[in-house]
């Protein structure tokens, strides 16, 4: 049974080349866009840790701003 | 203050699609994409190698189809959406739309990388060759020459307001080029072969092929779906760093 669907009636090499690919590429896509939005979310981070307290608060006066850093301990 | 048609309709139909309104969403919505996408993935993946017959003709080579199909399928679909929502930039005049376009955008050009790749493959022990420039062929490479002309623009072009009209013109010019692919192989003599699935007539693959092969585009349409939010988060979280550079 395993070396049935390994060797795919000797279209193996084919099947599985493809099926790889596509797999390798979906990884290479998520993990890089995943490594391009945790270095957006520490930016974020940093630029607001920087911030003296008047604009602090006007940045956190912002849902969206209020959003991004309860989603940056969760990642 | 004079509101044209199109100002009173972008106002009253676009409010509730503001990115400070739907990040609450966005931002929680990748972690249960991701399960669902592993779940329908994985059960595609059985269905395709394990379950599914092998071809009368083919034999085991015709499921290299459940992974080329969806993917050409689906880099035509995100590349299409990209021209509609050039349009509607223009038209409306909404800065949204160039922002969900550009993170369309990359998942696309995987897709339609892997459907010219995943092609290739299938293409030598079914054709005896790797490539061909063939209609359907020549034509899916232009779509990831103008993926590439696309996404290079907006890596190239600093001007926000010059790179969406780049881009929406690439995205319109280059939709033209999807008509032309759907219909290559009625239009020409090509070595690919002509649509198995119809949505207007009979199907010519059986229902045994067809289930693993809707299952296997609904996990793509997962995935494009994950990368599209983790990347619209991602470029709105960009626009806020600016926000707080400003303040």
């Amino acid at each position: 049974m395993i070396n049935e669907i390994i060797s795919m009636n000797g279209y193996g090499a084919y099947v599985w080349s493809a099926f790889s690919f596509t797999l390798m590429s979906f990884a290479t896509l998520y993990f890089s866009t995943k490594l391009q939005l945790s270095k957006e979310q520490k930016k974020f981070v940093s630029k607001f840790g920087s911030l003296n307290e008047e604009k602090a608060r006007a940045a956190r006066s912002q849902n969206i701003n209020r959003e991004i850093l309860s989603n940056i301990s969760k990642i | 203050m004079k509101l044209s048609f199109f100002n009173i309709y972008n106002l009253r139909m676009f409010k509730y699609f503001e990115p400070n309104k739907i990040f609450a969403i966005t931002s929680r919505a990748p972690k249960y994409v991701l399960f669902i996408f592993i779940v329908v993935l994985t059960i595609g993946l059985t269905e395709a190698l394990i379950l599914s017959p092998e071809d009368y003709k083919q034999s085991d080579a015709v499921r290299i189809m459940y992974v080329h199909v969806p993917a050409a399928w689906i880099s035509l679909g995100i590349f299409s959406s990209l021209a509609l929502l050039s349009v509607g930039s223009f038209i409306f005049k909404n800065k949204n739309f160039a922002l969900i376009s550009k993170s369309l955008a990359p998942s696309g050009f995987i897709f339609n990388i892997i459907a010219l790749v995943t092609g290739s493959i299938w293409g030598k022990p079914t054709w005896g060759t790797w490539w061909a420039w063939d209609a359907r062929i020549t034509s899916m490479l232009i779509l990831a020459l103008f993926y590439g002309m696309y996404l290079l623009a907006w890596r190239i072009y600093e001007d926000k307001e010059q790179v969406v009209k780049i881009t929406s013109m690439i995205a319109i010019l280059g939709v033209i080029n999807v008509p032309i692919i759907k219909y290559s192989v009625d239009w020409w003599n090509t070595l690919h072969q002509l649509p198995s699935i119809n949505v207007l007539s009979n199907n010519s693959i059986h229902e045994s092929m067809l289930i693993p092969l809707g299952i296997m585009t609904a996990a793509f349409a997962l995935f494009s779906l994950l990368i599209f939010l983790m990347k619209y988060n991602t470029e709105l979280i960009k626009v806020k760093n600016k926000g707080l550079d400003r303040l």
